[in-house]
């Protein structure tokens, strides 16, 4: 993921018996092979699992027999469809991804920035930033679910200490939303803000000299230089968060349990509570797949998005 | 070109080795379960979803009967609680690599006989061993029951309890010259008896109980409450909503009677109910008796544990489950296999007073009524809730770790924290309820 790649050497062209651009036949056999662990792999376990799924969306298949059960035809899909459960479920995880998508991206961007001008102790910040990152999710909870504890937990304490009102965290749709994202910022921040170290990097010194040279202050600096430079590691994190956010179950499953009365209860739960809970694993693989289709869609349309201003740009 | 051929000779020969190594594991249980055939590797394979205390207490239970049948030998595994425990004994019973002996909760059932996931245990030579109905609490074999036909045996019958802090209670004048719980009768007589916690015992709070992010808690006390004033919620195999709305009414007006006066705290959560009991802040808990093990540990904490009394209907009603022994159907089991796993059931329900340290109530009488039982205290206090004992709705959907406890439990989450008046609890508990009702059932259910 290199942000300015004319600052890297060109690679040499090759000498060889074969022209250029178009690799030897065994070379070719070799790419194939070589690739090949990985293909099997995408096949048996991405490939094959959803084409798998998609047979299961149509018929009432359940966990606990053996076979396929009984065609049904589209009605698993017009249940979905026209459950507002699911839709609830689907909010919910757009909600969460409206939530915690721009603290993730700005505050993971000022953090590196700010840790790649601090003079001392750089590495020690770059650490502190990224280590809740390696948590497990299980144990984030856990220690976050003590501190949010109604009537005996540390935050609830402090409001109660300094005489503000305390906030229900678990117990309340909106305490819940604002506890499993102030946890998410804390806890996956650090990966977005590994990227942006790794691409400040990338930017050259001599810039900031001739900037500097130019009279540029600090700040000046930063505006001008090292966030417009930052642009393609920006539009990468925001997608890759974005799928990140909509993809979310661990934190709110083991905070909230998707409570209180449903209230937070994301997408991917309401698929676990039909598809294994209920035993309707034909149903939950319907709702899988118009989430799914969902989730396609907003790729789909972030990359068409992109490249017409990638090639607007270059224009 | 040589250098290619020496690659690929020498990737032939790595394959060679792999194919080898294949063929010897043959009779490695890897080999048998990539083939799909049962390893055999012990004369009785059991199942069971217990970690913690209950682990350790199984474990135990297990380690008995090796020493008592030292030639029949047993492999346990254990299984993570709840869905990833039950779809893997349906899966591996659908596709005929079982276990010979699994545990189940008799609230789940319903759902797994009528999947023919189970044998009869006419069928397993249990009966001539000298398990039979009489010899169990009749609750429990009742709901051993399906269709007429016994699937289970069960082991325990674990209640919803009322456990309370000795000393704040001798504070509130709330014991009897015995020095047990003086005896409460209905809604008003309990009432006076939290408020007695808080005013007299000064304790912060009179009750409490786990809400908060908890709907089985709650499922489980409004079910317990609700079902003095009224019959299942479902009916039908659970397509047919059978709910009372004005028991509904009652039964949460009764809740927030608690909820609403500062009696109770509506908004505490699991680990702020342990330690608010655990430190003497709280009067009396409303929990499972499972937790006993738990609240043993703590230092300085006097407490007993009995069942509640009768709150709004005429006689006491004990929410509970019960863990039971199952043997999954699996057609290419021997006799011998079976005998193995009758013989393995009958040593577990034997030794089923170390289960009860657990907290949980035998369901094998000769153990309920043995010295070893009733030397345990409180577990003995509260014998009569099995008897008392009041299961989920037969339903596909019902039972232990359910999506229906976590549904309509949210619900009474949200009375109890005052969000739903007891008028409007009625609707909201109905639409609950049609979302099981009316969807399409993964088995039919008689």
């Amino acid at each position: 993921m290199t942000t300015v790649a004319a600052t890297r050497p060109a690679p040499t062209a090759r000498t060889g018996t074969h022209t250029a651009g178009r690799p030897h036949r065994s070379e070719r056999r070799a790419g194939a092979l070589l690739t090949a662990p990985f293909f099997v792999i995408y096949l048996v376990f991405l490939i094959g699992p959803l084409l798998v799924g998609v047979v299961l969306s149509f018929f009432n298949t359940t966990t606990v027999k053996d076979g396929l059960g009984e065609f049904v035809g589209l009605s698993n899909y017009s249940e979905v469809i026209g459950d507002p459960q699911f839709w609830d479920a689907m909010w919910h995880s757009v909600l969460f991804t409206l939530l915690t998508t721009p603290p993730l991206v700005i505050l993971a961007m000022a953090a590196a920035i700010l840790a790649s001008r601090v003079r001392r102790g750089r590495v020690f910040y770059r650490l502190a930033f990224f280590a809740p990152y390696v948590v497990p999710s299980s144990i984030v909870a856990l220690i976050f679910l003590w501190m949010y504890t109604p009537q005996i937990g540390l935050i609830p304490k402090i409001f109660g200490a300094v005489g503000l009102p305390v906030p229900d965290f678990i117990g309340s749709t909106s305490g819940g939303w604002t506890a499993v994202t102030l946890m998410t910022l804390w806890w996956t921040f650090g990966f977005n803000f590994v990227l942006y170290t790794a691409a400040i990097q990338d930017v050259p010194s001599d810039v900031y000299e001739a900037a500097a040279i130019d009279g540029a202050g600090p700040w000046q600096q930063i505006r001008h230089i090292t966030v417009p430079m930052l642009g393609r590691t920006t539009s990468l994190v925001l997608i890759l968060q974005i799928l990140a956010s909509l993809k979310v179950f661990d934190q709110i499953y083991l905070l909230l349990g998707g409570g209180p009365d449903q209230s937070t209860r994301p997408v991917i739960e309401y698929i676990y509570d039909t598809g294994f809970t209920s035993y309707r694993g034909g149903y939950g693989a319907a709702a899988t797949m118009v989430y799914f289709v969902v989730i396609v869609v907003i790729s789909a349309a972030w990359y068409g998005l992109r490249r017409r201003r990638a090639t607007r740009t270059a224009a | 070109m040589s250098g290619a051929m020496a690659r690929r000779r020498l990737l032939a020969l790595g394959g060679g080795l792999a194919l080898t190594g294949g063929l010897a594991a043959c009779s490695s249980p890897l080999a048998s379960g990539l083939t799909g055939s049962q390893p055999n590797t012990a004369d009785v394979i059991f199942w069971n979803l217990f970690t913690g205390g209950d682990g350790a207490n199984m474990v135990a239970m297990e380690d008995r009967f090796r020493k008592a049948h030292p030639d029949t030998s047993v492999e346990a595994t254990v299984l993570g609680w709840g869905n990833p425990y039950y779809t893997k004994l349906a899966l591996a019973t659908a596709s005929g690599t079982p276990p010979d002996v699994g545990v189940a909760h008799l609230s789940r059932l319903p759902l797994l006989a009528a999947s023919g996931l189970l044998e009869p245990i006419e069928q397993t030579g249990l009966g001539e061993l000298g398990v039979t109905a009489d010899k169990f609490t009749p609750a429990a074999w009742r709901k051993a029951t399906v269709d007429g036909t016994v699937y289970a045996v069960p082991l325990d019958t674990h209640p919803f309890v009322l456990y309370y802090n000795v000393d704040l209670a001798r504070r509130a004048g709330l014991l009897d010259s015995g020095g047990s719980l003086v005896r409460l009768e209905g809604a008003d007589d309990f009432i006076a008896a939290v408020k007695a916690m808080k005013t007299a015992g000064g304790a912060q709070y009179g009750a409490v109980m786990s809400i908060t992010a908890d709907p089985s808690t709650a499922w489980r006390c409004f079910s317990m409450i609700y079902s003095g004033l009224a019959g299942p919620v479902v009916t039908d195999s659970g397509t047919t909503i059978a709910l009372d709305d004005e028991a509904v009414q009652e039964t949460v007006a009764f809740l927030q009677r608690l909820t609403g006066g500062g009696l109770m705290p509506g908004n505490l959560n699991g680990s702020g109910a342990n330690a608010l009991f655990s430190t003497g802040k709280a009067g009396f808990l409303f929990d499972g008796e499972w937790q006993i093990p738990s609240y043993r540990q703590v230092k300085g904490l006097r407490f007993d544990v009995v069942p509640f009394p009768a709150l709004l209907g005429p006689k006491p009603v004990a929410y509970a489950d019960s863990h039971a022994l199952v043997v999954p159907r699996n057609t290419a089991r021997s006799d011998t296999r079976t005998r193995n796993a009758a013989l393995f059931i009958k040593g577990l329900l034997d030794n089923s007073a170390v289960w009860a340290e657990g907290g949980h109530i035998p369901a094998w009488l000769p153990t309920q009524r043995g010295r070893a039982f009733l030397d345990l205290s409180p577990q003995r206090h509260y014998v009569q809730a099995a008897f008392d004992a009041q299961y989920d709705p037969e339903a596909w959907y019902t039972g232990a770790g359910s999506d229906f406890q976590n549904v309509v439990g949210g619900t009474i989450t949200e009375a109890l924290a005052g969000r739903i008046t007891p008028k409007g609890a009625a609707p909201a508990l109905r639409a609950d309820l049609e979302r099981f009702t009316t969807a399409r059932p993964p088995v039919t259910m008689k």
